[in-house]
This record gives structure tokens, sequence and C-alpha cells, in this order.
């Protein structure tokens, strides 16, 4: 990863135009050409430095919902939990954390009844305990990371 | 939102195209033109069904090892007026009010903070503190060892009725 990268990045993380040919405009403003961009881009998504790129959806303004919800998960059975859990479409990302609640997981689902029918599969295929914790009260979401 | 915007989201939420003209690419994958394309997604931003168009970084490979879910327990009474001022520290990226589950959760205040360092996170995880001061009674904080699974959300293109 080089300066440019790290311009193009901190560029895309401030949002990207909605016109004929955004990557142009992009381009322009990072003094490059237009498939210099695309390509670098392309790198950074195949290397996994970016984890995506494209629209982000907010589930409850479209009908759906979100929630938090954790596991304690026993170390021995942790990549078949893991496994199990990663398998529904409603996990939206999960991560492993320092702690007895050991997994934190995020799901989205387009509809508020939906969130409680996958974490009752969850809890019947894993035959864990699904800790739900749905938020309260939203303070704060977005920072950009500077690359 | 209909039919047409839910075929936009189903086929734009892995990604947008890398093309020259990405949303004329989207655009004729699901038969409406380019400009119906741009304005049914303008308006969905308006609407806050988009909260952005952009891109997400995987924080360890931009050097950001040290990312920590900062939980606290708070007293209720003051929850939304610390809330408040923990979310606009400018290194939280998420900060949120959820339940706790007594006994073994007590925790009510989420804050996320990133770090390149350990000290750089531990800096940061004392400002909250500090912040707190004696409405406080308890926190800890959840450093994430591995990401299992990060895809964003995902809708079906057509929900049976």
């Amino acid at each position: 990863m080089d300066e440019l990268d790290r311009a193009i990045i901190n560029s895309l993380q401030e949002g990207f135009p909605i016109c004929a040919s955004p990557y142009k405009q992009v381009a322009e403003t990072l003094n490059i050409s237009e498939q210099a961009l695309i390509k670098r881009l392309q790198t950074l998504l195949d290397n996994g430095i970016l984890s995506r790129f494209g629209p982000m959806f907010h589930a409850e303004h479209m009908g759906g919902a979100l929630t938090l919800a954790a596991v304690k998960a026993p170390e021995d059975s942790y990549e078949t939990i893991a496994e199990i859990i990663n398998a529904f479409p409603e996990v939206a990302h999960n991560y492993a954390r320092e702690h007895a609640l050991n997994m934190w997981f995020v799901l989205a689902t387009e509809t508020p009844e939906q969130i409680q029918q996958v974490i009752s599969q969850i809890e019947a295929q894993t035959e864990l305990t699904v800790y739900n914790m749905p938020k309260i009260q939203e303070y704060f979401v977005g920072l950009k990371l500077e690359a | 939102m209909d039919h047409i915007d839910r075929e936009i989201i189903s086929a734009s939420q892995a990604g947008l195209p890398l093309t020259p003209e990405p949303y004329q690419t989207l655009a004729e994958q699901i038969g409406i033109s380019a400009d119906d394309l741009m304005q049914r997604l303008t308006h969905m931003q308006e609407l806050g069904i988009i909260r952005r168009i952009g891109a997400i970084p995987n924080h360890y490979r931009l050097g950001y090892k040290h990312n920590g879910m900062t939980v606290w327990d708070i007293d209720d009474t003051f929850i939304d007026a610390l809330g408040k001022k923990v979310g606009a520290l400018d290194f939280v990226s998420h900060c949120y009010h959820r339940p706790r589950h007594l006994p073994d959760w007590p925790y009510n205040l989420f804050a996320m903070v990133h770090g390149k360092t350990a000290e750089a996170a531990a800096i940061q995880i004392q400002q909250i503190a500090n912040l707190l001061g004696e409405h406080c009674l308890a926190h800890e904080v959840l450093y994430s060892t591995r990401i299992l699974k990060k895809t964003g959300l995902r809708i079906k293109a057509n929900v049976p009725s």
C-alpha cells in the first residue's frame, strides 16, 4: 500500500458520487486517470484492504431490523460454532473477542420479527444462549479511519 | 420501496461494479435506465435507506490492530447525556445504549475505539473513563482478535408476500 492507495481509501470513505462517470470524477480530484483508479480499487478489494465498496444500506430504514448479539462459545468447538453462525445470511458480521462472551455478531433482517426467529434458530443449532443486545439509542455511527 | 428498489439493493449490496459507468452497468443488469437508477439511489440516500456510498476498509489491514469494544455500566439517569458526549469524541466510531443482561452483563454503554498501537487504544479508553467519571460503575474492553465474517447486510431481491 503506497501513498496513492492511502489517498484513494481516505477519499472513498468520505463517499462516492452518483453521476454517469463517478470514477472519472474522483480520479480527477486525485490527479490520476480513471483507469488507474479502477485498477487500484480492484487490487485493494482483491487483497482485502477494503472489505467492500458500494452503497451501505440501513436495515431499519428499509423496514428491517438490526441487533448485536453474543455467545459464549466453548474453545474446543469455537470454529464449528463460527461456521454455524456465519452460515446464516442474516449475520452481517461476526468478530472473535477476548471475553467469556467470545463471539459477537450483528444480525440484519428484513422484518423486526425475524430477529427473534434467527436467534432461536442459532440457539437450537449451537445449543448456546444468545445474548441479544439491540440498540436502545444510537449516539454516533460512522468514523472514517485514516489510512 | 418498490420491487425495483429491492432489485437495486440486491444487485449492489455485494459492491458497485468497477466499470467506467458503474450505474449504467447496474441499470442494465436490472433492466432500467441509468437515469432512473441514479434517481432512485439519490432518493434512497435522502431517505437514509443508503447511509452512504463508499469504501469500507478492513481495520486490521490499515494498521488498526487494537480494535476495542469498550463497555460501561452507567446509571440509566445519565446515559443519554453521557452517551452523546462519548459519541462526540473524535476517535469513537460507534456509540450505543444497549440493554444489560444481569447478572453476568452489567454494561449498557458501548463505544468502539481503534488504535494502531496498544498505547493509542489505552489513551482513548482513559479519555472515555475520564469523561464518564463517577457515573461509571464498571467497565471492560473486549478486543477483537479475529474477523470471522464481514459481508454487510444481505437482502433477497424478491420476498414472498
